[in-house]
């Protein structure tokens, strides 16, 4: 008796410790990461780590340098966020235990990334030094340093990267006016397919959600570069030419942005540079089905996951509203004030709701998209780009 | 020769037309966010040439001015006329050459 007390004597801190492990390991918040996001806070140099279920804000992430124009992509298992600063900085952020996991500085001025389709490798664009770079997802580490070398030795600015499929990426050299198609099949034999004379300064481009279909916006004349990534042999074609020729171009006080889910059914919808229209193209024909009169110059052209919705917002003098475009009767069925400095807008992963970054009044406003009632306000510093992790699963994104 | 004149002219007159505070915070405002759209918050150069003071050394006030207010055809620089004025652009050009970025003064 005596002895069976002294072993239950000595078993109960045991006990209680193993409890104590335990209640520890099931208090540990366990979640999933589908529905979180992060936003750029440009001149703070940090990103707010936010959840879209509760629409709250778990965590800020400092010290990430110089976040203007700042972007993101995340890794395949939606754990971690790879930002892309304008000061080259590459960080990669985990967004489940709210830190900075590496960063490295790898040119003087980029303007974007992207993820290979198998999650392994992240591209940069640089425009100083003009090139890509290519880098480990999991340790950063740099596979490949691709400069854009045209004509006598230059460097051109890169724009305009994505993933494709097949393990590729594409992107346009501003200053080149070309586009290079990147096959990383073999990582230790890069493959680069060029083309040249796609038209004068591509400035952004986007690939259609298919992965099929790479077009490029050109700034320095009318018209658009296509690329068939089934049909790269066939070469670029230029499409919409003719378009706006003889439209007196207004002034363009911010370059659009082409990246994004603007294609729905058969139609992709892009921004018209230097016009207060955004362009709708039937990508069977590819030729031009509407030019839709908007409230500014398009900054951001996207559609609701579902593809019943364009939302657009605008560059400076207009960037105070935000207009949706009516997918079936293709014009503007509702202005938007959302506030001073509206630079961008996600869908939650169904475009149920929207989230869009008001600069000026330091919020992130979340509208419903059936209803167009404000659901809520989030405070953050200057916010900028908002990126969900629904973006993993994308190809182009 | 009457561009250089009429510059002479702004140039002159902009010590009386010093903007008051409010323009002037709207003004920086403007700088940071707006020629930053191309020219990067911290002034570094993106798709536009770095306009950090180094950078603009051995520019003519005349030369900055008649950018900014009409822009440079056949590049992606807008005419800012609408905006801001000869004078307000000529303490925007003083802002420039002056400091830094204001941006990075409040970081982190």
């Amino acid at each position: 008796m005596i002895e069976i007390n002294k072993s239950i004597d000595k078993s109960v801190p045991l006990l209680l410790l193993l409890l104590y492990l335990l209640g520890n390991v099931c208090l540990a918040e366990l979640r999933g990461s589908g529905d979180l996001g992060v936003v750029i806070e440009r001149e703070r140099g940090s990103v707010l780590i936010i959840e879209t279920s509760k629409r709250s804000i778990l965590a800020r992430v400092e010290k990430l340098g110089d976040l203007s124009h700042a972007s993101v992509v995340f890794s395949r298992d939606q754990r971690y966020a790879y930002v892309f600063g304008r000061d080259g900085g590459l960080s990669k952020i985990d967004l489940l235990q709210d830190k900075l996991v590496r960063r490295v500085v790898q040119a003087g001025n980029s303007i974007g990334g992207a993820i290979s389709q198998d999650g392994r490798f992240i591209a940069v664009a640089n425009y100083q030094p003009g090139g890509v770079k290519i880098f480990t997802s999991d340790t950063l580490e740099l596979v490949a340093d691709i400069p854009a070398v045209y004509g006598d030795d230059k460097r051109s600015r890169v724009v305009g990267l994505v993933d494709a499929p097949g393990r590729q990426f594409v992107y346009s050299l501003f200053d080149a006016g070309e586009i290079w198609l990147l096959d990383m099949r073999d990582p230790s034999r890069i493959e680069i397919q060029k083309f040249s004379d796609i038209g004068r300064q591509p400035y952004d481009a986007l690939l259609t959600p298919d992965g099929r279909y790479y077009l490029a916006g050109l700034f320095g004349e009318s018209g658009l570069a296509l690329l068939d990534l089934w049909h790269p042999e066939e070469g670029v074609k230029r499409i919409l030419p003719e378009y706006g020729k003889d439209d007196e171009k207004l002034p363009v006080y911010k370059m659009p942005h082409m990246e994004g889910w603007s294609v729905t059914g058969n139609l992709a919808f892009v921004p018209a540079v230097g016009l207060h229209q955004v362009l709708v193209i039937d990508m069977l024909q590819w030729r031009l089905v509407k030019s839709i009169p908007v409230a500014g110059q398009p900054v951001f052209v996207m559609a609701r996951p579902d593809g019943r919705q364009i939302w657009v917002n605008f560059a400076f003098p207009d960037n105070q509203q935000v207009q949706v475009i009516d997918v079936e009767d293709l014009s503007v069925s509702r202005t938007l004030q959302p506030g001073k400095g509206v630079l961008h807008m996600e869908f939650t992963p169904r475009g149920e709701e929207v989230w869009i970054s008001v600069r000026d009044d330091n919020q992130i406003l979340v509208y419903d998209t059936r209803s167009f009632q404000e659901m809520a306000r989030l405070p953050a510093v200057s916010p900028s780009g908002i990126f969900f992790t629904s973006r993993a699963a994308k190809t182009g994104l | 020769m009457w561009r250089c004149l009429l510059l002479l002219c702004f140039a002159t007159s902009a010590a009386a037309g010093k903007p008051d505070p409010q323009r002037q915070r709207e003004l920086r405002s403007l700088l940071k966010n707006d020629c930053g759209a191309c020219h990067g918050l911290t002034r570094k150069g993106g798709l536009g040439p770095p306009l950090l003071p180094e950078a603009l050394a051995g520019k003519s006030d005349a030369e900055l001015l008649r950018t900014i207010q009409e822009g440079r055809p056949g590049t992606a620089m807008p005419p800012w006329k609408p905006f801001v004025d000869a004078d307000e652009t000529l303490w925007l050009i003083e802002e420039l050459l002056r400091k830094q970025p204001v941006s990075m003064e409040h970081g982190g």
